[in-house]
């Protein structure tokens, strides 16, 4: 199998973090997040006038605590896209590589007693 | 980035859940038609869903020295169309605002707007048009997920400046004023990061193209043609 979309992909990746390692060293960025930045805009355009109309009823206690949820969130996407992508392939490689294709219960050929199917 | 809580005031917020929840009823009443007609497609629908909740967690730091994240929707909306893309960006929009005080829940409806139906609306048309013309299938998808993300932002952006005019009335100039003034921390903010996004979907449809491509070519995401193409000479 081909590697070169893997190729073009890993260098896009290592151009950005290149980028990024090098404008951290060299400048003062903060890197804080844009919706904070937004909201220094609506507080200039409208002269610090600005009161929210609702506050979040709960916020994450502490920057840790953020982080682990936002880390949970990944993981659980993580989580799903692994199982999937797993059984597809395993699918895969015994329908075609071991030629299981159209059986879709090997064990009905060959029917075997109750008490054998529950010691497997 | 999405609108934070109460950040939009009346008659804003009201107007984009207004525009919202229609896409969504929409999009959940063809997604149960979909689940009901093929089953086989839940693990895929899980899997597009998965996506965005891994992409949308990531806050990556940009070349303007501030940070967002990518949305990871054009890969629904490429498989699955923008409706049922609108349906998943709601979920994990809602655990955000619920979970982590990302977002908000005033500010849902404007925020399943740019990043539930507009971005994967722009996604999906692209994808048509550039398989219309013929064009590489992961060329396209790294386009029509590039643009889908950077359209996001650009709504967010519109949202805003709409919301927050320069002048105190709407005016077409006041608009446009403050419209520069957010797409210089949205637009910029996300451009690299939109590059990003096209090359992770374009390589995640790379492996769904070798795993499952029987199921893409019954979708009509691809044509069974462009399906053995790709298998053959996998890019």
């Amino acid at each position: 199998m081909s590697r070169k979309l893997e190729l073009i992909v890993l260098a896009i990746i290592l151009i950005f973090a290149a980028q990024f390692i090098f404008m951290s060293l060299t400048t003062d960025a903060e890197y804080a997040g844009a919706d904070g930045e937004a909201e220094g805009v609506i507080n200039d355009i409208t002269g610090g006038t600005y009161k929210p109309i609702a506050e979040p009823f709960w916020e994450p206690p502490s920057g840790e605590i953020e982080s682990l949820l936002f880390g949970l969130q990944a993981a659980i996407g993580a989580g799903i896209l692994g199982y999937f992508f797993g059984y597809y392939r395993a699918k895969k490689t015994y329908e075609n590589e071991l030629g299981y294709k159209g059986k879709s219960k090997p064990e009905s050929d060959m029917p075997s007693p109750e008490g054998d199917r529950h010691s497997l | 980035m999405h609108i934070m809580e109460g950040f939009l005031a009346t008659p804003w917020w009201q107007l984009w859940f207004a525009v919202s929840i229609p896409a969504i009823l929409y999009g959940i009443y063809k997604m149960n038609r979909l689940v009901k007609e093929k089953r086989e497609i839940l693990p895929l629908l899980a899997v597009a869903g998965a996506f965005i909740f891994v992409l949308s967690a990531l806050k990556l730091p940009s070349v303007n020295g501030s940070c967002s994240h990518p949305t990871g929707t054009g890969i629904a909306a490429i498989i699955f169309g923008p409706a049922i893309s609108a349906v998943l960006g709601t979920i994990v929009l809602l655990y955000q605002a619920l979970f982590l005080a990302h977002g908000g829940l005033t500010t849902l409806g404007a925020n399943v707007f740019s990043m539930g139906i507009v971005g994967p609306l722009v996604a999906y048309l692209i994808y048509k048009a550039g398989m219309k013309a013929n064009l590489n299938f992961y060329a396209v998808v790294f386009l029509a997920t590039a643009f889908g993300d950077w359209t996001t932002y650009l709504i967010t952006t519109a949202e805003l400046a709409l919301a927050y005019p320069a002048s105190d009335v709407l005016t077409l100039g006041g608009f446009l004023s403050s419209f520069k003034k957010f797409a210089l921390i949205f637009a910029v903010t996300q451009a690299p990061l939109a590059i990003m996004e096209g090359a992770v979907s374009a390589l995640l449809f790379k492996y769904v193209v070798n795993v499952k491509s029987d199921i893409l070519v019954e979708m009509k995401v691809i044509e069974a043609s462009v399906a053995r193409k790709l298998r053959g000479t996998t890019a």
